[in-house]
């Protein structure tokens, strides 16, 4: 019993130590909380542009910034901005904080599953226009 | 023995781009996974993040030169208004349409998740670096990000292997 106590005891004092001198041990979470978030947000856009695209001709259309690849580059564009410049906003917002990491990736996670319902077929094909 | 340019392009994309993005994926999910303090030592842990920052890193470029190629190089090909193009062959059938309704309608769109997803995990990897080992809740995350990755990935790389094998962009 002493033996294994005196093994937990320097094992977690390892650890400590180790901890310690880790790089990066007492980085603040929020620029990490900050790109998940913008993760998030960049496929959550995705997917509505591709489902509004699908429902709207008009704003089809209105994504086709470049003919030869057609309403894609305007979907592709607007979730790829969408994610660098959410990324650069929160970046700043959340700068040298802490905090609540499971809110902010919970809310990413459910903005990923919007991205990923938005771009699948089936069910952006729902909304078809006539 | 000769390859067309757009066949060159297309090889670039899906078999060299997107190959290399799937393969390297088991390496970066094994290195997180082990990420552990209890299974490293401090000196193991700061060799084996550079090595997992500089292959999450090359991971994310090569993610972004998939998607981008394929997008605004090979696509255009693919849907050229014209009945020789893929696109018209595969909608000329009603046994090849859904190729193209469900398979390349799915694979254009979900494919650029991938990126996005794993320039989120490179940055998170290298912002904590081998404290991430002792940051488990971040880690558990970003495994996921970095799975969402693979997988859209993988659903645009498979379709996009069946669609050239039946309609191949030359």
């Amino acid at each position: 019993m002493a033996v294994r106590n005196a093994r937990t005891d320097r094992s977690a004092a390892e650890q400590a130590e180790g901890r310690a001198t880790l790089e990066g041990h007492d980085r603040p979470n929020g620029p990490v909380a900050a790109a998940l978030l913008a993760g998030g947000i960049g496929s959550a856009a995705l997917g509505v542009v591709t489902t509004l695209a699908e429902a709207s001709v008009g704003f089809r259309n209105s994504l086709n910034w470049f003919n030869p690849v057609g309403p894609l580059t305007g979907k592709a564009l607007i979730g790829t901005i969408a994610f660098f410049l959410s990324w650069l906003i929160l970046g700043f917002a959340l700068r040298g904080k802490e905090v609540n990491f499971n809110r902010y990736a919970t809310i990413a996670l459910i903005l990923l599953v919007i991205g990923l319902i938005g771009t699948f077929p089936l069910f952006f094909e729902l909304f078809a226009a006539e | 023995m000769s390859v067309s340019e757009r066949e060159w392009w297309t090889v670039l994309h899906g078999m060299i781009f997107g190959a290399v993005f799937l393969l390297a994926f088991a390496g970066g999910l094994a290195g997180l996974y082990s990420l552990r303090p209890d299974w490293v030592t401090v000196s193991g842990l700061r060799e084996r993040l550079s090595r997992m920052k500089l292959g999450l890193w090359a991971m994310a470029v090569v993610a972004w030169l998939t998607v981008i190629s394929g997008t605004f190089i090979v696509y255009p090909w693919y849907r050229a208004p014209d009945p020789n193009s893929p696109r018209s062959f595969l909608l000329a059938s009603p046994e090849r349409a859904e190729w193209h309704t469900f398979g390349m309608e799915w694979k254009e769109h979900v494919g650029w998740l991938a990126p996005i997803a794993a320039t989120v995990v490179a940055f998170v990897v290298s912002y904590y670096g081998s404290a991430l080992a002792h940051r488990l809740g971040e880690r558990r995350w970003i495994a996921l990000f970095f799975i969402v990755a693979f997988a859209t990935a993988a659903a645009a790389g498979i379709f996009g292997a069946f669609i050239n094998k039946i309609a191949p962009v030359r």
